[in-house]
């Protein structure tokens, strides 16, 4: 691992200014991807600003959304009774993800911002990587690939955002507050995340000294209901291969409104805008639902090892969209 | 950190990437000055000389190394020492109470939950907080909630049966 500096403010305008006054100074966290890309020796910051002491923990629950302090962990945030009750997809993302040790750690501020599992990514000795050194190529599309994206890529790029939370969350709109050099602003999550087809070596739209400071998360309304589904190569502790994060509210037979996101197949979190259009103010129909995920996935981009995302990917949204319909939950 | 050097001491180069920890381990207080890239798991195995944790993959995929930070089970490969400073950190070797093994310890040995033993204090740590946190109500449970630790020897079917012992002696 590469030699650092390491400050620890307790005040987040003089986080904010450490990092932003020093271009190879970065935010820590809680680590879980920080500390490994170090050792990796993929991320080689001079100095690590630790903000896990600044105020910016914790859940104030309003009545039509909870504001999340960035360094909030996805074990106290799984554990929040109205998460529970009005958030369940969020709660099973979350319990879904990573193990218990690792989401004690994990902020929600810091797990929007894991960068991606693509072992070539990974690996320093891998010279084709787009993301990490532009007009490098990308050896992920030439080699074994299997835990990458099909939506939002090409051939130069097929980094998957390998996040639970973040599908739930950008299916309910949640946005980030973020400050830095430049003052607070809000981000919605819809706009967070940059494509790998629109830049592979850009990942989000923060600039450098941009600091995370709250998620807000809509509550769903009264009388909708949520759930997260994600097929994995092992019963748990994995990532997904396909996941499908869907909340509707049921009117008789019709789909009254609805929500959807995908993970598992996207550069980023992806909201699954067609789909929901096909379904909303229709009746719950089974073949509608193939065609809905096969709506989305019109615009995928596969590579041998990944092909078989489509259809699993069409089979995931229609199963959570049948247990979502079911009569009674 | 800077607030914890001592005023009389000229910063040199190396200073600079050293970090001065003061946590308390299994109710001793302690204190580490180390180089600032030093994983808490490091820090006790090397500086402190608590060699049960283990290093099994050092880096988050197998759990070898779960101590509790604040009471929480964490994984030491991936925590900084730096980050452990002000912390309660408790390892193994601070498991057992005064009056002899902790119960998962002696359950352990009751159902041979091991094979070869090295991912054993990870379980161990990682159980001891699943107890706490009320997840072993069924094997099905203790199985999802212990997931983030790997046993090579796959003693899987003796660690849940050891585990849902304790837990039903608990109740």
């Amino acid at each position: 691992m590469r030699a650092f500096l390491y400050d620890r403010p307790t005040a987040v305008d003089e986080a904010v200014a450490a990092v932003a006054a020093d271009p190879q100074a970065a935010f820590l966290a809680g680590g879980t991807t920080q500390v490994d890309l170090m050792k990796d020796g993929v991320w080689t910051p001079d100095r690590l600003v630790d903000i896990t002491r600044l105020p910016l923990r914790g859940i104030l629950v309003e009545s039509q959304q909870l504001k999340v302090g960035a360094l909030t962990t996805m074990e106290e945030l799984a554990a929040e009774p109205v998460v529970a009750q009005r958030l369940a997809f969020v709660r099973e993302a979350l319990l879904h993800g990573a193990s218990v040790q690792l989401r004690n750690m994990a902020t929600i501020g810091g797990n929007l911002l894991q960068r991606t599992r693509c072992r070539y990514f990974r690996d320093p000795t891998v010279s084709a990587c787009n993301r990490r050194s532009p007009d490098s190529g990308c050896a992920a599309v030439d080699n074994v690939a299997r835990m990458h994206a099909i939506l939002g890529v090409d051939e130069r790029c097929i980094a998957l955002h390998a996040s639970d939370v973040a599908v739930p969350l950008i299916a309910v709109d949640a946005s980030v507050l973020v400050n830095g050099p430049a003052g607070q602003r809000r981000i919605p999550l819809t706009e967070f995340w940059v494509r790998a087809d629109e830049g592979p070596s850009i990942e989000n739209v923060l600039g450098h000294g941009d600091l995370i400071t709250e998620i807000d998360i809509p509550l769903l309304p009264q009388g909708w209901r949520s759930g997260y589904l994600k097929v994995r190569d092992r019963a748990s502790y994995e990532f997904a291969l396909t996941s499908a994060a869907v909340a509707l509210q049921l009117d008789g037979d019709l789909i009254a409104d609805i929500r959807i996101a995908l993970g598992g197949v996207g550069s980023v979190p992806w909201r699954a805008r067609e789909a929901e259009e096909m379904l909303r103010g229709t009746p719950v129909d089974p073949l509608r639902f193939e065609q809905a995920g096969r709506a989305v996935m019109a615009s995928a981009f596969t590579v041998p090892g990944t092909a078989f995302k489509v259809d699993l990917a069409v089979r995931t949204l229609s199963r959570q969209l049948l247990t979502m319909t079911e009569a009674k939950r | 950190m800077k607030t914890t050097r001592t005023t009389t001491r000229v910063p040199s180069a190396q200073d600079l990437y050293t970090v001065d920890v003061f946590t308390v381990v299994n109710g001793s207080p302690m204190q580490w000055r180390v180089d600032t890239r030093t994983t808490l798991l490091e820090a006790l195995r090397d500086t402190a000389g608590l060699t049960g944790t283990k290093r099994g993959c050092d880096q988050g995929a197998c759990g070898a190394c779960t101590v509790h930070v604040d009471g929480k089970r964490v994984l030491s490969c991936l925590t900084l020492a730096a980050q452990a400073d002000g912390r309660q950190v408790t390892t193994i070797e601070g498991l057992a109470g005064d009056d002899g093994p902790h119960p998962l310890q002696e359950a352990f040995l009751r159902h041979d939950a091991f094979q070869c033993g090295f991912c054993t204090p990870g379980q161990l740590m990682s159980a001891a907080c699943l107890l706490r946190e009320g997840r072993a109500g069924s094997d099905a449970a203790i199985r999802e909630y212990m997931s983030g630790n790997l046993c090579r020897c796959g003693a899987y079917d003796n660690i849940v049966a050891a585990i849902r012992d304790v837990a039903k002696g608990a109740d």
